[in-house]
């Protein structure tokens, strides 16, 4: 499955990727290509935006209409593009600082709008690619090269953030959680608006040797063993959900979406004619 | 559209240049004194069927125009010197990934917050060198209403023909002065459109350059050939490179696409040139503040006329140098301490004595000033 997969949708002379040995980001971008394999869009009606970092990487190697762009600065990119055309399916794949530091004011706005692009953030909670430095997500306590003695920082949540900026539909999942990744990913990209995936990725290379988290195999077995599915969890009491955090469908809602709304006001003037 | 004779301001004849060039997409954040450029694009646009968004900022909205034109659509923002400041990593990008978008600029006094309702000319230079690294860019600079109309579909055009980012360099004063203009009818006006790829979509290289203008064919996102786009150094596949010869390559190929066609791009007025001792270097407003005292100054008998850069980038070089050769003092009248001047100075300073008077205050220069300073030569 995986190299018909690659065969279809990879551009194979792009390989081998950057990512480092026991990096979680493979694991979710072959569950991004599968629901779009499932979903059954053609190529050429897809288009991949990222901003910059480790994850923003991963449109150079997808056969799609593809755009690297500026740091933090995919959302606006892809505003354009949707807006410009909205019959194209336009995902973005960006990474906890690139979304949610530099590109905060980008995501809450696109959120707000309704706008239908589906955003798939890669959080690994570090910044990768320049070495280990703290990011929005960091949790509080937990060491970054720019955070020698602990990261005083409160981290966002990301779904939180969305969901109050107005996506209409919001999930998380993990690197370990690769199926629920693909759900999501396919329901994010049939709601008609704003959708919000983060996907809980794991970097030992920086994440993980900084702060002894162990290999990337205890990495994925701390996802395995703290993630706790919604339904799941509706179950448990506080005492047994310290700690953990949710995975799943965690919101969803039926609102105007910004390019329709847009079309009724060309159409107007159609009329007008 | 018909031809009509309308009082317009300069900002409203930008947006009607901008339509008429075919602008179907603007993005952009309110700014004085650009402002009303959004607020006329937001009535117009979907009028054409065309789409307007105002976006969260100005990094934004530069960013999105980029998205807009790469699906195909002529798009175009518009801002005053703050905005232009945060614009310019995105103008970067354009320049590097060839994405034809036109970037209004209308200045005012800075810097920082500066004087937000003053005229001034202060980025100049900011228009060539705003952003970072070496890179093209062509900057048009008006002096009237019915001009901001004509250069506003020249800088589309320029913008499509060469994969190139291109500033609209307005000042306030034009931006808001209202005159009386004759706006031209459909067939009066030249359209140029991007070259668009006529190989196979399996032979599709989105950078590769057959023709000696060295501007690549233009696929749009959604027609089928699914190519790559990046800030990154990248070789003719588009895709990212690190070798210095694919880096050294490409921009050079960036700069010269500019250089080898200086001709068709740069535009420039002379006025009362022909027998001059003294020549005035002005743009924008300033020049029209300048055709009157070149006036006051003939009528005293003093030989003196104008040599005014509509292209503002690239320089006329050629014309400036051998102007140079002809006068003995070149003035370089600018509503900002001196940044022309150093282009003049670059081309003409070994021909001729060059002058610069320029002023800060966010008023105009006057014609007598400008007087004062022609008969102190």
């Amino acid at each position: 499955m995986s190299s018909e997969l690659i065969k279809k949708y990879f551009r194979y002379n792009r390989l081998p990727h950057i990512w480092c040995p026991g990096c979680g980001h493979g694991i979710i971008l072959r569950s991004v290509v599968e629901a779009i394999d499932e979903l059954g869009y053609s190529k050429d009606e897809v288009c991949v935006v990222s901003g910059i970092g480790c994850s923003s990487r991963a449109p150079g190697y997808l056969d799609f209409n593809t755009l690297h762009t500026t740091h933090g600065r995919a959302l606006a990119f892809a505003t354009g593009i949707k807006m410009a055309n909205p019959n194209l399916k336009v995902i973005v794949i960006t990474g906890d600082g690139d979304c949610t530091a530099i590109g905060g004011n980008h995501l809450i706005h696109a959120a707000r709008r309704n706008i239908d692009i589906t955003t798939i953030v890669f959080n690994n909670n570090i910044y990768g690619m320049t070495g280990g430095q703290y990011s929005p997500t960091t949790p509080q306590g937990e060491k970054g090269t720019t955070a020698p003695y602990g990261n005083i920082d409160k981290n966002f949540d990301l779904c939180e953030l969305a969901k109050a900026a107005g996506a209409t539909y919001v999930g998380r999942s993990t690197a370990y959680h690769a199926k629920l990744i693909n759900k999501l990913v396919k329901a994010g990209m049939q709601n008609k608006g704003f959708s919000f995936i983060e996907t809980v990725s794991v970097c030992p290379t920086y994440y993980g040797r900084k702060n002894k988290k162990g290999n990337a195999v205890n990495m994925m077995k701390f996802l395995k063993d703290n993630a706790v599915n919604v339904k799941a969890a509706r179950a448990l009491n506080d005492e047994q959900l310290k700690g953990k955090f949710l995975i799943g469908e965690l919101y969803k809602s039926v609102e105007p979406e910004y390019t329709d709304e847009y079309k009724k006001i060309i159409n107007s003037f159609q009329k007008e004619r | 559209m018909e031809k009509k004779v309308k009082l317009m301001q300069g900002n409203e004849a930008c947006v009607e240049g901008a339509i008429a060039a075919g602008m179907r997409f603007f993005a952009g954040y309110p700014i004085t004194p650009s402002t009303e450029i959004a607020e006329f694009s937001a009535q117009k646009l979907p009028r054409v069927g065309g789409k307007f968004i105002q976006m969260e900022d100005e990094i934004a909205s530069m960013a999105a125009i980029i998205g807009a034109s790469l699906t195909g659509l002529k798009s175009m923002t518009a801002t005053s010197g703050p905005g232009f400041s945060l614009k310019q990593e995105n103008i970067g990008y354009a320049s590097i990934a060839e994405v034809p978008c036109v970037i209004v600029n209308v200045q005012r006094g800075g810097p920082s917050t500066g004087l937000p309702t003053s005229p001034a000319q202060g980025d100049v230079m900011q228009a060539r060198w705003g952003t970072h690294g070496d890179h093209p860019i062509i900057a048009l600079t008006p002096s009237s209403v019915r001009e901001t109309f004509d250069l506003t579909v020249k800088a589309f055009n320029l913008s499509e023909r060469y994969r190139v980012p291109v500033v609209l360099l307005l000042d306030e004063v034009i931006a808001h002065m209202r005159e009386k203009i004759e706006i031209p009818s459909k067939d009066e006006i030249e359209i140029i459109n991007r070259k668009k790829p006529k190989v196979n979509i399996e032979d599709y290289k989105p950078y590769e350059t057959d023709d000696s203008d060295l501007v690549p064919a233009m696929a749009s996102y959604g027609e089928g050939y699914r190519f790559h786009v990046t800030g990154l150094v990248h070789d003719e596949t588009g895709f990212p490179s690190n070798s210095p010869v694919v880096a050294e390559k490409l921009i050079r190929r960036l700069i010269d696409k500019i250089e080898v066609n200086k001709e068709d791009i740069i535009l420039y007025e002379e006025y009362n040139l022909e027998d001059a001792e003294i020549a005035i270097v002005a743009y924008g407003s300033t020049a029209r503040s300048a055709k009157s005292a070149i006036d006051m100054a003939r009528d005293e008998g003093i030989k003196v006329g104008l040599f005014r850069p509509i292209t503002i980038w690239p320089a006329a070089d050629k014309i400036i140098e051998k102007l140079s050769k002809r006068v003995k003092t070149i003035i370089v009248v600018e509503m900002n301490l001196g940044q022309y001047v150093y282009e003049i100075e670059r081309i003409a300073s070994k021909n001729c004595s060059i002058k610069s008077y320029g002023r800060v205050n966010g008023e105009l220069i006057t014609p007598d000033e400008i007087l004062d300073k022609i008969k102190e030569v």
